[in-house]
């Protein structure tokens, strides 16, 4: 069984604008058929852990009120969204996920948000995700798994599982999500949409609930390449709230969405192809290698000779930092606070014991072991210096080719339940993804066809820092080209 | 290099970490941290001797993150303190520090 995606109304950002604009349609009426299909279909799938009606239609009223005056309409007027629960909206929940942060109102918006409503986004509600972040598969959510639109009986792939689901269900033409090791665009390839990695700085990450400063990212779901590129071009650039936001400007990256892949060269790295890839992925990968080549590409295989060490860096780098980012969670300022503690120190272990899940648990040990005294060389010191040879890996490559592609994951959606038992597993879900987040570059996840069992599969095009532009345009000919 | 967590590892590594695990948690802590530090040994096959450690990828794009030492508006107190456990909205309230 599956749901019936073809009853979604408004697929891009395109048909929202050209309804609204042509007086077909309001940004109310949208909303509302938006917030229906949420009420019709998500018992199911379960995308959406919180729903803001009141918020999404004071929004889209306003957006209506523009276009009655006659006022120019913002880039993203009266577009239906969706946003991870692991980012901040002032007044709504923010659970990331988690029991330990059930109930609590954040006093503040993210700038990713903020902007994304700026542009006249209506946000529809928070959706669901694996605690803190932390999985492949959103089976790690306190609040239970999501169901992949595309085939229930599979995971929509995680953290970001209910941003993805949602698209796929039609419920959102936009959702945010957030990407630490692959969690935007492993999702994107379960359930067969657009994910995008921005470049680490491009956009705040103010507002996100942080699970590994160095590696997390903000960035889009939807259903084309271009409404990807759109939604970048709203919530990139420079936040004063956040350090680590770079100041280059923001170049349109819809402008040169058409210019093709002709005389581009594109690298094809042989350890993204190697042992544990299913053949039916690697087929369809490989046939998109091939229509790029038919469109003008030059195609260069390349190595990346690192990458087989990347899980491994990455579990010990994202853990270390989860367990110094997540001793925020005390029960002291918000979230959860253990009712049987008479000191302190007690209050402190027990609030955390209840509040957190298994895996969260086993990151925070992870990341505490790595860093406590006699291991700090071996394991952290260590993957910093690896961290560097995979980085350098595609600084080299990038001297070379102009983006690269590889699979999304190395096979289509896993059964729910399948691999809940052993993390390790799991952990190898992310594969192909964790490099980009070692190495700060950008890349993207497009649908490139299915298995043979009706489920997606997805490509993924990596490009050099702060060059999502060229990823962009490499993604659209992929999508055109289908 | 073969480093074998055992049960006291986890309870020392817990206390750091501020958790309170049940000994079925402890136990299957013990077989799970095993199998991912295992599996994260294999970046001892590389030699990184003049290696320089990278913490973030921030540097690569050259730019200044330091900005000017300015007194600006913060969060609301009472916006804060409405998400406090407990609270004399003023100060978070905890219990009892000194233990005796």
């Amino acid at each position: 069984m599956t749901v019936d995606t073809a009853k979604s109304t408004y697929a891009t950002i395109g048909e929202v604008r050209q309804a609204i604009e042509s007086g077909r349609a309001t940004a109310s009426g949208i909303a509302e058929a938006a917030l229906a299909r949420i009420d019709a279909e998500d018992g199911v799938i379960h995308s959406f852990l919180s729903v803001s009606r009141e918020r999404a239609m004071a929004s889209a009223e306003k957006i209506d009120a523009a276009a009655r005056s006659g006022n120019d309409l913002p880039p993203l007027a009266g577009v239906p969204v969706g946003i991870k629960d692991v980012l901040t909206i002032e007044g709504l929940p923010a659970t990331a996920g988690s029991k330990i942060l059930e109930g609590y109102l954040p006093p503040y918006t993210a700038t990713s948000v903020r902007k994304l409503e700026e542009a006249g986004a209506v946000v529809l509600g928070k959706l669901n995700c694996d605690e803190f972040a932390m999985g492949s598969s959103n089976e790690n959510s306190a609040y239970g798994p999501v169901k992949n639109p595309r085939a229930l009986d599979r995971v929509p792939g995680g953290s970001s599982g209910g941003s993805a689901a949602a698209v796929a269900a039609g419920m959102s033409v936009a959702t945010l999500g957030t990407d630490t090791g692959g969690s935007i665009r492993q999702p994107a390839s379960f359930c067969g949409v657009v994910g995008m990695l921005p470049t680490y700085g491009r956009v705040s990450r103010y507002g996100l609930i942080a699970f590994a400063s160095s590696l997390d990212r903000v960035g889009p779901f939807t259903n084309t390449v271009r409404d990807a590129a759109t939604v970048l071009g709203v919530i990139a650039g420079h936040d004063p709230l956040d350090a680590t936001s770079s100041p280059l400007p923001v170049p349109d990256y819809t402008a040169d969405l058409d210019r093709g892949v002709n005389g581009m060269k594109i690298g094809v790295p042989a350890e993204y192809f190697a042992e544990g890839l299913d053949q039916e992925v690697r087929a369809a990968v490989e046939a998109v290698i091939d229509r790029l080549k038919t469109h003008g590409a030059e195609i260069r295989p390349i190595s990346l000779p690192h990458t087989r060490y990347a899980v491994p860096t990455y579990y010990v780098l994202a853990t270390a930092e989860a367990s110094a980012n997540l001793a925020r969670f005390d029960g002291v300022r918000y979230g959860h606070r253990s009712a049987e503690a008479n000191t302190l120190s007690a209050m402190y272990r027990r609030s955390r014991e209840e509040g957190f899940g298994a895996e969260v648990k086993r990151r925070i040990m992870l990341g505490t072991y790595v860093l406590s005294a006699g291991y700090y060389d071996a394991y952290y010191k260590k993957a910093q210096q690896v961290r560097r040879l995979l980085t350098n890996d595609f600084i080299a490559a990038f001297a070379d080719v102009d983006a690269i592609v590889t699979p999304t994951a190395p096979t289509p959606a896993f059964k729910l339940g399948e691999k809940t038992d052993d993390p390790l597993a799991m952990y190898l879900a992310d594969i192909y993804t964790v490099t980009a987040n070692l190495a700060g570059i950008c890349g993207i996840s497009i649908p490139c066809g299915q298995s043979s069992e009706g489920l997606p599969i997805g490509v993924q095009i990596l490009g050099r820092h702060f060059d999502e532009a060229t990823v962009f345009q490499v993604g659209h000919a992929i999508e055109k080209a289908d | 290099m073969t480093q074998t967590v055992t049960t006291e590892d986890v309870q020392r590594v817990a206390e750091l970490a501020s958790l309170e695990l049940t000994s079925e948690e402890e136990t299957r802590m013990v077989r799970d941290l095993n199998a991912i530090l295992g599996y994260v040994q294999h970046m001892n096959e590389l030699n990184t001797a003049n290696i320089e450690p990278m913490a973030q990828v921030g540097e690569l794009a050259g730019h200044e993150a330091l900005r000017p030492d300015d007194v600006a508006t913060s969060l609301r107190r009472d916006a804060v303190m409405a998400g406090a456990p407990e609270t004399d909205g003023v100060f978070f309230k905890v219990p009892k520090v000194i233990e005796r």
